[in-house]
């Protein structure tokens, strides 16, 4: 293979932002016909190159070839205009037009100088159909779809383009397994058709299932480039992280937690009784209990988020009853579930929990800010003080305060997000997809904080898209199909399979 | 310098401190000041006195931007409010006393109040699209005026009223001092508290604040009565100023003036981050550019052109891509410089 000449070869790559290096001396090639993945922790720097690559940020120092072509492109639009197709880590597509606008974007078929609509729904259905999305309606606002299928219709755009190149950023962090295999299939295809693609992704088994080299990066610098068959998980994980197997002991599974006690002597912090909203999901019947972990499982699109919205009156429930602690209550909006010490950390970050412009400290203390009012200032000292302790006990990087929270990696990011809800230490926290672009060091992280939590008594509504994580933390599993809650399963010793029977088979 | 170059207030600056070099090239006593009678005089203070309204509604301007609104209302709210206080001055059996004054700020200041809520009604409550819902009020404000003038100028003789545009307060004009503690109010109550934050905040994702618990609508409310008030004091000096109310006329094409201002002191209409000094010193730039046309002898005509062509100048040196073109030129450009991206 190395006879070849890479598609893209990157040498000696540096970037630097003020205060941060975030690529030095880095060493890349990509061949064609293979999956390459590019490896390291949250903020290793590997949104950074593949931003080099694609002239969203212009290097410092060092050479790019691609095709053997010195190139160095000076916007994204150039980079894609040379076959390079890119899906960046969030997805950048237009949410208020069409999936048949998003795909075609600028490259419209047209018939005598204007827009041949009818082409355009075709092409859209043919390139939809290649990647098995036949359910997805060309006409439909891109905005109606879940943010899964808004990032197969990213990759849908690529695919239209003909890339020679394809880059996914975490393309996966969003996906549920069936979706995961659809997207590997179309991997495949492409890889075979010729293409050479790079992948990003912090789930292991899909980097060693897809992939055929990796190139793993740690703190900005190159660590190695090498075949997938010839690195051990362990040693990947040791070479990201840059410690040895011991220390690996460390990142070990989150340790099994004393269950919540549950039943009818104890109240639960909040029931809900037939809670439901229109068009959105019904019938959900679901109590949590103090120091109780709870889990929703399902496929994507089944429901979830749409749940954990209506607990935190993110929509309005028009059916059902809620009881917070007993007492019936109405959640109108965010801010009276704030009240009642509910907290949400999104799955969307970019749309519905950044403030981008705003620093790290000001994002942090964003919920609890808002909850005291703008009379009510939090006083420096004190925000300083939370601010630092949440660095600290998250590991967020760079630990300042001051960085503007858009220039963090997708991971650290996530990492001040679910801070947000801490500081404010509320009684029930709905987490939708919190481990969602994190590393496997930070993950493990924070599945041991949500086991500590509850221990501590907070009630905690678990959502991802990862079974295997909602077992190990949860102590009930509440499943959703179809926009309804379809059975409750409490935890002892529940496989995945026996979930996945549930899932696919309806009731218990 | 580097450091200086890349604050957001840099070009701004740069652009007055030119501006007035120019003046100062074409006329010697051009930034000289000079005592006489306790007051102080010269074309630095005119220019002051004359942009107090346009600073002072900018500033308004400034908080609603910030929160991705506008108000095209303001110069509505000049005429109604120099009506309202005029319209009472005249009726009122003591003309000249200085508790009618006082009055007809009241009655001013509580106008700009009313129309405020209105128009953060509007906009926060009813969710009209904020140039829609205060285009509302520009239109119909001045009709309003017109009645409470009962389409006439209203002229008044009251020394006290006279005083807010045309006195004079420890050696400097009334009106400079009040923009100053409305400046000095807004920075404080802004910086202070966390309403400035607040105003980012909604202004850069509104969606994201209202997840984390803001209270958007309380926040727009404020800064359209914050606006429609400062615009009520802008009136007030206006009128004061001429010692009478024109409905018609009175704050015409103020929005413009102001939007100006905001934008040229560096702050996005996009919403989001915003800075008052920047906008006090946008206000300067306008306001020293009417008085440049005059120092350099530019005929009518070409004012709008000239005026026009200076400001496209300074936007377009805060634009990130016309800034990376001019770095590009000099050397080779730096990554975390770069324009902000959509990733
Ligand atoms: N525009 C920017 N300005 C300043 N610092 C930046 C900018 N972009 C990235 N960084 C910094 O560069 C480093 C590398 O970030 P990058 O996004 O490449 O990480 P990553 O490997 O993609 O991480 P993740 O797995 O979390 O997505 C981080 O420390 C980040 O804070
Ligand atoms: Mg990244």
């Amino acid at each position: 293979m190395n006879e070849i000449v890479p598609v893209v070869e990157m040498t000696d790559i540096a970037i630097g932002f003020p205060g941060v290096k975030a690529l030095d001396g880095v060493n890349f090639r990509l061949f064609q016909g293979e999956v390459h993945a590019l490896m390291g922790e949250n903020g290793a720097g590997k949104s950074t190159l593949i931003k080099a690559l694609t002239g969203v940020y212009t290097i410092d120092s060092g050479t790019i070839t691609v095709l053997g072509e010195h190139k160095q492109f000076s916007t994204p639009a150039a980079s894609q205009a040379a076959g390079i197709s890119t899906v960046y880590q969030e997805v950048n597509l237009c949410p208020n037009l069409t999936v048949e606008e998003n795909v075609l974007l600028g490259r419209e078929p047209r018939r005598r100088g204007s827009i041949d609509w009818k082409g355009v729904r075709s092409r859209t259905r043919e390139v939809l159909a290649e990647l098995h999305l036949n359910h997805v309606d060309p006409g439909s606002l891109l905005s109606s779809h879940s943010i899964a299928v808004q990032q197969l219709i990213a990759i849908a755009r690529s695919v239209e383009i003909n890339a020679k190149v394809l880059i996914l950023d975490e393309p996966t962090s969003s996906l549920d397994a069936d979706e995961v295999n659809q997207l590997f299939r179309v991997i495949r295809d492409l890889r075979d058709r010729g293409v050479a693609i790079l992948f990003v992704s912090h789930f292991l088994e899909q980097v060693y299932e897809i992939s055929d080299r990796m190139t793993v990066l740690r703190n900005g610098k190159l660590v190695g480039e090498y075949l997938t068959r010839d690195l051990s998980r362990m040693g990947l994980i040791s070479k990201m992280i840059g410690k040895e197997m011991e220390a690996l002991a460390e990142l070990d599974q989150a340790p099994a937690r004393t269950r919540a006690r549950t039943g009818s002597e104890v109240t639960p912090f909040v029931e809900a009784r037939g809670l439901g909203r229109k068009g959105s999901v019904s019938n959900v019947d679901l109590s949590i209990y103090p120091g109780e972990v709870v889990g929703l499982a399902g496929l994507l699109g089944a429901g979830r988020t749409e749940i954990a919205r209506l607990f935190f009156g993110a929509d309005k429930a028009d059916e059902g009853s809620i009881r917070v602690k007993g007492v019936s209550q109405r959640i109108r909006s965010p801010r009276a579930a704030i009240d009642k010490r509910i907290g949400f950390c999104s799955e969307d970050r970019k749309e519905e929990g950044l403030i981008g412009d705003l620093s790290v400290r000001d994002n942090l203390m964003l919920a609890m800010q808002a909850s005291k009012g703008w009379a009510r200032r939090i006083p420096r000292r004190v925000q300083d003080e939370l601010v630092a302790e949440y660095i600290a006990t998250l590991d967020i990087r760079p630990a300042n305060p001051d960085a503007l929270i858009r220039n963090l990696s997708g991971g650290n990011q996530q990492k001040v997000l679910l801070a947000r809800w801490l500081i404010t230490s509320p009684e029930l926290l709905i987490l939708d997809e919190p481990t969602r672009g994190i590393d496997i060091g930070a993950k493990t992280q924070i599945q041991k904080l949500v086991n500590k939590l509850a221990t501590e008594g907070m009630s905690i509504l678990f959502i991802s898209s990862e079974l295997e994580e909602v077992l190990r933390l949860s102590d009930r599993v509440a499943v959703i199909k179809d926009r309804e809650m379809v059975a409750e399963i409490k935890n002892d010793d529940v496989s995945v399979e026996d979930v996945m029977t549930v899932i696919a088979g309806g009731t218990q | 310098m580097k450091s200086l170059m890349k604050n957001r207030l840099a070009w701004p600056v740069i652009a007055l401190a030119a501006l007035l070099l120019l003046n100062q090239i074409f006329r010697p006593d051009f930034l000289s000041l000079r005592m006489q009678d306790g007051h102080l005089y010269g074309s630095i203070i005119d220019i002051m006195r004359n942009g107090a309204p346009t600073i002072l509604i900018a500033l308004g301007m400034t908080l609603v931007i910030a929160t991705r609104g506008i108000d095209l209302s303001v110069g509505a709210v000049v005429a109604i409010a120099g009506a309202a206080s005029c319209a009472y001055i005249a009726a009122s059996p003591e003309p000249a006393s200085p508790v009618t004054a006082a009055m007809a700020v009241l009655i001013a200041v509580l106008a700009g109040l009313l129309l405020g809520v209105w128009n953060g009604f509007l906009v926060s409550t009813v969710g009209v699209q904020p140039i829609i819902a205060t285009l509302v009020l520009m239109t119909a404000g001045r009709g309003i005026a017109q009645l409470i003038t009962g389409g006439q100028i209203v002229s008044v003789s009251n020394d006290h009223y006279k005083s807010i545009g045309a006195g004079y307060l420890f050696t400097l004009p009334v009106s400079i001092l009040i923009t100053a503690a409305v400046f000095v109010l807004a920075a404080v109550l802004t910086r202070r508290t966390a309403l400035g934050i607040l105003i980012e905040a909604v202004g850069i994702n509104p969606v994201a604040s209202r997840l984390a618990g803001l209270r958007s609508r309380n926040i727009i409310w404020i800064v359209y009565v914050f606006s429609a008030v400062c615009a009520a004091i802008a009136g007030l000096m206006i009128s004061s100023n001429v010692t009478a109310a024109d409905a018609n006329n009175a704050g015409l094409y103020i929005e413009m003036d102001a939007i100006l201002a905001v934008v040229i002191g560096g702050t996005s209409l996009a919403g989001g981050r915003y800075t008052l000094a920047g906008t006090v010193i946008g206000a300067f730039i306008i306001q020293t550019l009417t008085t440049t046309v005059y120092t350099l002898g530019i005929p009518p005509e070409v004012t709008l052109v000239f005026k026009a062509l200076v400001v496209i100048t300074v936007c377009l040196l805060q634009a990130p891509k016309a800034r990376n073109l001019l770095r590009s030129l000099k050397a080779a450009p730096k990554p975390g410089t770069k324009e902000k991206v959509a990733i």
